[in-house]
């Protein structure tokens, strides 16, 4: 009899209004990694098809970007590059700037972006901004490759200096792709209520980039401005990839510390947030 | 017999109007005095907010309460705003309920929609994998499960094609063979059968039966209720979000069917409030089929008969009678009489139009009545808006204007017309 009642009691999901704030599910998210490699083979596949060029792109883009940066802050500007080889020094910028630049625009349109597909089949949402992340790394290890290149060339110069400290890519990683989520799944949860935000993101992203020292090296910061520009959780991240791979820059423990604990609490803010609109957020876009 | 849903109490309210027109400003004013424990300055007056207002609010589902055994497979019928959507996304997890809760046991595979996150610019065989992802199957099951849906599509040749380069009856049936192959305990489906041509839906068909039959529970939305009668052994009916009757399929769906046309298929009025003037009233508007049935519900191919009943008080009247039919928010056409005839003596007249099969879309449509004279200065009687409305669906046996095109044909009207093709001389 009791086994009975047990069986009957056992069931496989309950469907209720609103979860626990702390019930993530981190097990569904687990469960559906086939779903994420698949989405981040379709971004790739589907970019892959349509351009001419191709993946050519993604090594098209900071070339420009770099040579722009190179001939209008370095050449007409005249910014100091902590006398590192200008053109090494703004790429050094741009690709890791641009993989956290794309991770927090293409994930702060989850919601809106996938409207469709969320609106007729259920599967874990942070399977959208997690593969997001991993596609945008396949298009930062070619930058990044292209940028290996250059620190070779000016190595054998003697131009440039990288150090053990490059083991420490990993986590400089880890924290522009969880501030990228972090702060991109902020947005999209909010953006499902204020349709405003929207706009503001791509043109936010873009003024940040000059508030994180990717055009400028943090030490030609007048000592006064020093703290505004510290207190950006990037900054460490910029300056301490410019230290190991071409060996000028601060890399400081503190700070790459408090960037970590910067980046947790994003993280955490915006998974509660994200959980929370991904129950009804149907019913308001 | 163990119970595979327990849906308990489920109830799903929605926002009118208003819907994600929030602005930051008017969220952080109202943050704002409630910190300052000040009044909420942006509520209306009167507007007291106990957080169970009801004005504004809609619901779509209003304790629901049903509970489906392992192996059964449940109809859900209802008119269109019923409820029925609302309920299949509460179940799928598209979105949460607002009260109750729903237990499950076992895996939902919900098909609200054949073809879910299909990518154009990838093959058939790549969309096969990320559709059947989508839908909650691993790689490796997909991959042992690829040659089966593969060949139930019928599209083996054009497996490594773009399904941006495939007729829309092949991507309808790549789309259901992905969804056919989940092998769920449970299976939830919206009328899917509303694609495809005749035999593939019947093909459909067999596949949901057979998943019933190996134990599987199916719960099933459909118009259409011959298909429901086929598949499922018992159904609910839902009106205006209330689960108003539950019990064997047969019973149910001729319930819908009756109520349907009980409902909306005739309206009378009584003589103190009828519409129109001393001179004339209209006692009755009715919508007939060929036999002289009324219903509300008819099939593209069915001539459809629009009665209108009135009583003349004055003797030499002249007037015309007129319709306009509304569907979509737009005036799809009108009709009027073709003279403005005199009705020589008082008494009761039935005036009737004929709608001519294949004119009308798959769609509903509301009728505004008027009765006037334009001869010298125009008058109105009868001046109507929102008459009655019926429905019109295409049973989807290609001899409509389809043809065996299945997905959506845009317009306010749908008539069968003659197309040829030829060659040009070179």
């Amino acid at each position: 009899m009791e086994t009975i009642t047990e069986h009957s009691e056992k069931w496989t999901d309950i469907i209720e209004p609103q979860r626990n704030w702390f019930d993530w599910r981190l097990g569904d998210l687990w469960r559906a990694r086939d779903l994420i490699l698949l989405f981040i083979w379709r971004d790739f596949v589907s970019v892959y098809k349509q351009t001419i060029l191709g993946p050519l792109w993604y090594l098209i883009q900071p070339i420009l970007t770099t040579l722009t940066f190179t001939v209008i802050f370095g050449r007409i500007a005249s910014l100091p590059t902590d006398a590192l080889p200008d053109f090494v020094f703004y790429l050094a910028g741009s690709v890791i700037w641009a993989y956290f630049a794309e991770c927090l625009n293409k994930t702060s349109t989850t919601f809106i972006s996938n409207a469709n597909l969320f609106g007729k089949v259920y599967f874990p949402r942070l399977a959208v901004p997690i593969s997001i992340l991993i596609s945008n790394l396949i298009a930062f290890a070619i930058q990044f490759a292209l940028f290996l290149i250059f620190v070779a060339y000016y190595w054998a110069k003697g131009l440039v200096a990288p150090n053990w400290s490059v083991a420490l890519l990993p986590l400089y990683l880890l924290i522009m792709a969880g501030l990228g989520l972090g702060l991109g799944i902020i947005v999209s949860a909010l953006t499902t209520r204020y349709r405003d935000l929207q706009f503001f993101v791509r043109f936010g992203v873009q003024l940040f980039m000059y508030a994180t020292p990717v055009i400028y090296p943090l030490s030609s910061i007048p000592q006064k401005y020093r703290i505004l520009i510290l207190a950006n959780p990037l900054t460490s991240v910029v300056e301490g990839f410019r230290y190991s791979f071409l060996g000028a820059g601060e890399l400081n423990a503190a700070l790459l510390t408090y960037s970590v604990v910067f980046t947790l609490l994003a993280l955490t803010i915006g998974i509660l947030l994200f959980n929370r609109i991904e129950a009804t957020f149907m019913d308001t876009v | 017999m163990t119970v595979s849903i327990s849906v308990e109490h489920v109830s799903k309210q929605y926002r009118l109007g208003a819907i994600g027109n929030r602005t930051l400003y008017e969220d952080l004013n109202r943050w704002w005095a409630r910190v300052r424990r000040r009044p909420d300055p942006l509520a209306k007056i009167g507007d007291v907010d106990h957080g169970n207002r009801t004005d504004g609010l809609i619901w779509a589902l209003k304790d629901v309460s049903f509970a489906v055994d392992e192996g059964q497979a449940l109809g859900i019928i209802g008119r269109n705003g019923a409820g029925k959507s609302t309920l299949l996304k509460v179940l799928s997890k598209v979105t949460a309920p607002s009260g109750g809760r729903i237990k499950v046991r076992g895996r939902i595979a919900s098909l609200l929609e054949v073809g879910t996150g299909f990518h154009p610019e990838l093959t058939g065989r790549e969309n096969i994998y990320l559709n059947g992802a989508i839908l909650g199957m691993t790689r490796r099951e997909i991959a042992k499960k690829f040659d089966e849906i593969v060949s139930f599509s019928e599209v083996e040749k054009f497996v490594d094609t773009p399904v941006k380069r495939y007729s829309s009856g092949m991507y309808v049936r790549l789309a259901f063979a992905v969804a056919a192959h989940l092998d769920p305990e449970i299976m939830v489906v919206d009328e899917v059968l509303a694609v495809g041509d005749a035999a593939f839906q019947r093909k459909c068909l067999g596949k949901m039966s057979e998943t019933a039959s190996q134990g599987r529970t199916v719960l099933f939305v459909s118009h259409n209720m011959a298909a429901i009668n086929r598949l499922c052994s018992r159904a609910v009916l839902l009106d205006k979000g209330e689960l108003i009757a539950d019990g064997a399929a047969p019973e149910i769906t001729a319930k819908y069917l009756a109520g349907a046309a009980e409902e909306s298929g005739v309206r009378q009025w009584e003589a103190g409030n009828a519409p129109g003037t001393n001179e004339l009233r209209l006692l009755e508007v009715g919508i007939f089929d060929e036999q002289n049935k009324s219903k509300a519900v008819f099939e593209v191919g069915e001539d459809i008969f629009i009665k209108l009943t009135y009583r003349v008080n004055e003797s030499n009247l002249r007037f015309r009678c007129a319709l306009n039919f509304i569907t979509q928010g737009v005036l799809a056409f009108s009709s009027v009489e073709p003279t403005e005839a005199t009705r020589e003596k008082s008494g009761v007249y039935t005036s009737v139009l004929k709608v001519p099969a294949h004119l009308l879309t798959e769609s509903e449509y509301a009728l505004n009545v008027s009765i006037f004279s334009s001869a010298g200065a125009k008058k109105h009687y009868v001046n109507l808006r929102d008459g009655i409305s019926f429905q019109v669906y295409d049973s989807m046996m290609a001899l409509s204007a389809r043809g065996d095109y299945s997905q959506n044909l845009a317009g306010v009207v749908r008539p069968l017309l003659n197309w040829t093709i030829a060659q040009n001389p070179i």
